[in-house]
């Protein structure tokens, strides 16, 4: 019964975790845009205008709630509720650590679910969330809106292809689909991004694109569709839309952190674990959190480095975009599996 | 496009490179009510209405400044000065309400050069703030006047002559 408890308490405290990241990345992403443009930011609603978030959350809620006389109205809400449920489900077979060891107690792992499917997982559940921008945009009974949820959607299935066929790669290499199996592989420095830069790559550049992030942000485009799906919406629900994109920055730099930059390892951590303490049981757990803490840099690492992004390169156009994808990144994907192939094959016959 | 252009990514290292310099670049922000701009000694800014040595407000309601105002941002009621106010109007008409719209006034300076009296000056380190209601906009006298105990606070006011 305790492990129960203790499972539910993780799966709470992951939840909050990954909704706290969500509302301040809007504040940083305002910081960080502000600082790229050589401006300051907010900066006046609580020291450092740190309550921000909270302001525009409750701007949010006082706008008017409006919905388009002729739309779907049980659609028109699905959308967002959609978009908004997938992103948090997604965050859920992320390893966040280790295990946790105390006396009595079996194994605790800083988890919520643990699966072996957990990479397909990922994917299945993020592909539903094309669905709310879908449902949204179709539901307004808006040209534009129309516009970009197919822009969403098309865009999204290209990508996804590339994104697929780069983990393939990864697969090839750990054998496993579980999250936790592939952290565990990349003991200590021993991290994925050497074995497949080019991989990486592909990665983050559909991810990106899954995203929704400039360059790749076409389904939004204000130049040319108005506000794209979300152009009817408003109130919350516009802010759902919006609080579910960075829900999904924040499980995309999961994903990549895990995949190929270690996850949980850091360099010396097998080191520290025997040098650090006499009891083997404190020493585990004092890594583990150092871990977890080491997780959530390289994860910040690349909530940043999205926003980096988003404030210095310009859209693509969506030619660009889908040559880009069907063209460039879904042969450099198959290129990068038969390199991977032929590098496990050599490895074999020299006894690697 | 050569090959190296079409991997789009040196150049997008080139971007994040330059947005990055940026990044730690001195801002250039003012944060606006708490620090100011500089500003010149020319600079036409809130209205101030001038009392004379002896503390006598100057304007005599002529209307001059109304009339020269492009943007008929002026307005005023003249009053005749009793017996025993000598020492609060210079002159035998004074002004009993004398108001400024601060929403139409461009500030252009043209009612001070019409002001035969000198009473109405432009002052150059005062702006009109921003407010919540347009009412609060309409300076009446109790804004523009110079306070009485001008004393020490006369060197605070600066003029643009
Ligand atoms: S500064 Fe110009 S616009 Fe303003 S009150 Fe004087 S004359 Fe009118
Ligand atoms: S401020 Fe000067 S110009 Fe205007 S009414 Fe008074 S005396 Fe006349």
């Amino acid at each position: 019964m305790p492990i129960l408890a203790i499972q539910a308490l993780i799966i709470v405290t992951i939840f909050g975790i990954t909704l706290l990241i969500a509302t301040y990345s809007t504040y940083a992403e305002r910081k960080v845009a502000a600082f790229l443009q050589d401006r300051i930011g907010p900066n006046r609603a609580g020291p450092f205008g740190l309550a921000q978030p909270l302001a525009d959350a409750v701007k949010m809620f006082f706008k008017e709630e409006f919905i388009p006389a002729k739309s779907n109205k049980w659609l028109f809400i699905a959308g967002p509720s959609l978009a908004m449920l997938t992103a948090c489900m997604s965050s859920a077979v992320i390893p966040f650590g280790n295990t946790l060891r105390f006396d009595g107690l079996p194994e605790i792992r800083l988890q919520a679910i643990e699966v072996n499917i957990g990479m397909l997982y990922i994917f299945g559940v993020v592909s539903l969330g094309v669905y709310g921008v879908m449902i949204g945009g179709w539901a307004s009974n808006n040209k534009f809106s129309l516009l970009g949820a197919v822009r969403a959607a098309s865009q999204n299935i290209s990508y996804e292809l590339a994104m697929g066929l780069s983990i393939i790669a990864i697969l090839m290499m750990t054998g496993t689909l579980s999250l936790r199996e592939i952290s565990l592989q990349q003991h200590g420095f021993n991290w994925n991004i050497w074995y497949q830069p080019l991989g990486f790559i592909i990665f983050l550049v559909c991810a990106f694109a899954e995203t929704n992030r400039t360059p790749f942000d076409l389904p939004e485009c204000e130049t040319e569709l108005i506000g794209g799906y979300h152009t009817e919406y408003s109130s919350m629900k516009l802010g759902l839309y919006l609080f579910a994109e960075y829900i999904n920055i924040f499980v995309a730099s999961a994903v990549m952190s895990t995949l190929y930059f270690g996850g949980f390892n850091f360099p010396g951590m097998d080191w520290l674990e025997a040098h650090i303490s006499s009891d083997p049981l404190l020493a585990h757990n004092i890594v583990t959190i150092l871990g977890t803490v080491v997780l959530f840099g390289k994860i910040f690492f690349f909530i940043f480095f999205f926003m980096w992004v988003r404030w210095t390169l310009p859209r693509f156009r969506y030619d660009q975009l889908m040559n880009l994808g069907w063209k460039i990144l879904i042969p450099l994907a198959i290129l990068n599996i038969v390199l991977t192939g032929g590098g496990i094959l050599l490895g074999e016959k020299l006894g690697w | 496009m050569t090959m190296a252009e079409k991997m789009y990514l040196p150049a997008v290292f080139q971007g994040l490179s330059i947005t990055m310099r940026h990044f730690f670049k001195k801002k250039a922000t003012i944060q606006y009510p708490e620090q100011q701009r500089p500003i010149g000694k020319e600079f036409r800014g809130l209205h101030v209405l001038r009392r004379d040595e002896q503390n006598r407000e100057r304007c005599t309601a002529c209307g001059l400044c109304a009339v020269a105002c492009p943007a008929e941002a002026i307005t005023m009621v003249a009053g005749e000065r009793k017996k025993g106010e000598e020492n609060l109007y210079r002159e035998e008409k004074y002004a009993v309400t004398y108001e400024i719209n601060m929403l139409r006034c461009i500030f252009c300076g043209l009612c001070e050069e019409a002001c035969p009296k000198e009473a109405v000056f432009l002052q150059n380190n005062k702006m009109a703030p921003p407010r919540y209601e347009r009412d609060e906009f309409i300076y009446g006298k109790d804004r523009l006047l110079e306070p009485l105990d001008a004393g020490n606070s006369k060197e605070n006011i600066k003029y643009r002559y």
